[in-house]
């Protein structure tokens, strides 16, 4: 009796002790609020570039998106494209066929069919690992580029949609010229699915997927149900990759097969690869480094930027395999240890 | 009626003609990736490389055609020695996703440097008079240079397949395809057998992209383009097999033709869905190990 007693006291300091930790995790670190004073000051210090910053924006959520299942689950995917795609041609394809040119309900809709998409193609793709996963993921992005091709005459093709126009949003605010308007919104959508994934990757569920990424056979081991987890985060990620395909539609007023494009997943994974995996911020600093350096080189030669990136990446996988917060972390890490006594 | 067997004809030849293209130069990717499970996405640069080795040897030096072929092909099988003794060798150990980066990153600085030189406009190569018009067999005729890529094809099948089966080295690779730490207990030296099977796969991918320049034209973009169909190739035949390539490529090339034949606007999506119901049923391939 005494020693069940006892056991179940300690198992209770143990749930105590994950529970704490969870908490303490969770709890909100002052450094968080920078990237976010950042993009409120970007918006009076560059407020004539603001169509570009709304384009800044939508990069970091689809790899935020993609840190869920890359950096947290380790599902690596080429086709990560498709929702985002998915996501584009829903407000697109409503807009331009059925008058459905409202923007905060075609978001939501965004959002439920790539969320479905995700779920369907999850359940199937999610068996399989390696080489395998990578040839379906990207198989998947290519077919549904190909079918969209085979009825150009519904999707417009790759001459697109073009000229799309959208409501004000909530009847009131209109688009301007500068994007303020866009800027503002997708900044603040991007603030709520930021609140969302934040949760998610701090709560016991988060710990099962870093769990599934570290050591699969053990997670299997202690049953955890590892394929409807995984399939859980695929969802989620497919869903906000939609939301950040829709606002691209929004923002850009056309669309066009090419976000199907590989090119497009490789990008994604590139800025999530830069900024580093599997810790949130990554997706901000790697996404807003890329595209600004994107935009400053591609005008000055695409050819030479093409290089660039080429050899970041054979750059970041030999010597910053946790990207440019991991290079910070380290240089922070080794600070600390010189400047104690 | 004898318009359709006609038809059927010409599918299958073109196909076959198609099926050898992707066979000569996937065939390298398998051998490699059944060896040391390495996701090499630069393997469509080593291609495109081969074929702009072949537009300058025959444009600018004026060599032959068929000579070029040759001499590209060992040219690039040298050249991706040290990439492989360099770069790749580092990351054997490491986890599929920093493969993926590393190749993808020199693919596209393979990409930026022979568009610097070569400029985006695709390329052609000048013909012997032999491989231009059509041959008779016969019954009917055919173009000559897709009979000479058949015949090619078949050469260079029979050659690997008595490299692989019938050869002390053929031996060997298998046996690391099959069990990498046995066969390094019993003293094979695998390393070298990798830096061997990568450059005599590049040099052949080479020779496939000087093959490819007067069927689908050159440009840098091909290193990627292409990639995604050799890589296919290699996850439906199975890993590290020569004979899951051959009839991987077979069966795409056949089904790809012959569906740009009867619903050109289709495009690729029959060949993608004929690999996503493989994969689903085999995942690991035609003849892959589960």
């Amino acid at each position: 009796m005494a020693a069940s007693e006892t056991r179940t006291a300690a198992g209770q300091a143990a749930r105590d002790r994950a529970a704490e930790f969870l908490v303490r995790r969770h709890r909100f670190r002052w450094p968080e609020a920078l990237p976010w004073l950042i993009a409120i000051a970007a918006f009076f210090v560059f407020s004539d570039r603001m169509t570009f910053g709304s384009q800044v924006l939508i990069g970091v959520m689809f790899a935020l998106s993609l840190d869920l299942i890359l950096g947290y689950a380790g599902i690596v995917t080429l086709g990560h494209a498709a929702f985002f795609g998915i996501g584009a041609y829903v407000v697109g394809l409503s807009a331009a066929r059925f008058g459905w040119s409202e923007p905060i309900s075609g978001v939501v809709a965004a959002a439920v069919v790539a969320g479905l998409a995700g779920f369907a193609s999850g359940w199937f793709l999610l068996l399989y690992r390696g080489l395998t996963l990578l040839m379906l993921t990207l198989a998947t992005a290519i077919m549904l580029q190909e079918a969209g091709n085979l009825r150009s005459d519904i999707s417009g093709g790759y001459d697109g949609l073009p000229g799309l126009t959208f409501q004000p949003l909530f009847g009131v605010f209109d688009y301007d010229l500068y994007g303020h308007t866009y800027y503002l919104y997708v900044l603040a959508v991007l603030a709520v699915i930021f609140y969302f994934v934040r949760r998610i990757v701090y709560s016991p569920f988060g710990q099962a997927l870093t769990g599934i990424r570290e050591n699969v056979q053990r997670m299997h081991a202690i049953g955890s149900p590892v394929h409807r987890r995984l399939v859980t985060v695929y969802t989620i990620a497919a869903a906000i990759a939609g939301i950040a395909g829709a606002l691209f539609t929004q923002t850009n007023a056309y669309v066009t097969l090419t976000v199907f494009d590989f090119d497009n997943s490789a990008k994604v994974m590139v800025m999530l690869i830069l900024g580093g995996t599997g810790r949130l911020y990554g997706a901000f600093v790697g996404a807003t480094v890329y595209m600004v350096l994107e935009d400053y080189f591609s005008k000055l030669s695409p050819t030479f930027w093409q290089f660039g990136i080429g050899l970041l990446l054979v750059l970041a996988v030999l010597f910053a395999r946790r990207g440019l917060l991991g290079l910070l972390e380290q240089a922070d890490a080794g600070w600390r240890r010189r400047s104690k006594p | 009626m004898p318009q359709l067997a006609n038809i059927a004809v010409s599918i299958l030849f073109d196909g076959l003609a198609y099926a050898m293209f992707l066979f000569i130069t996937s065939v390298g990717l398998s051998v490699t990736m059944g060896l040391m499970g390495f996701v090499n996405l630069a393997h469509g640069a080593f291609a495109m490389c081969g074929g702009f080795f072949v537009v300058s040897l025959t444009r600018t030096l004026g060599v032959g055609f068929v000579p070029s072929l040759v001499i590209a092909s060992l040219a690039v099988g040298a050249i991706s020695i040290p990439f492989e003794r360099y770069l790749y060798r580092r990351l054997y150990k490491s986890t599929d996703l920093e493969q993926v980066l590393l190749t993808i990153g020199l693919a596209f600085m393979a990409i930026a440097t022979f568009t610097y030189f070569y400029g985006p406009i695709p390329k052609s190569v000048p013909l012997p008079a032999w491989l231009q018009g059509d041959v008779n067999l016969g019954f009917r005729s055919f173009p000559s240079y897709r009979a000479f890529l058949i015949v090619l094809g078949a050469a260079l099948i029979s050659v690997l397949w008595y490299a692989f089966e019938q050869t002390n080295i053929g031996a060997k690779i298998r046996a690391a395809v099959d069990n990498r730490r046995m066969a390094e207990s019993v003293g094979i030296n695998v390393d070298r057998l990798f830096t061997l099977t990568f450059a005599v796969g590049s040099g052949l991918a080479a020779l496939g992209g000087g093959l490819a320049i007067q069927l689908f034209g050159l440009t840098p973009s091909f290193a990627v383009i292409y990639l995604v169909l050799f890589l296919i190739v290699v996850a439906v035949g199975g890993l590290g097999s020569l004979k899951g390539t051959l009839l991987a490529a077979l069966v795409l090339g056949i089904f790809d033709t012959t569906g740009k034949y009867l619903m050109a606007d289709a495009g690729g999506f029959f060949i993608y869905a004929v690999v996503v119901v493989v994969l689903l049923i085999k995942p690991a391939g035609f003849y892959g190990r589960e």
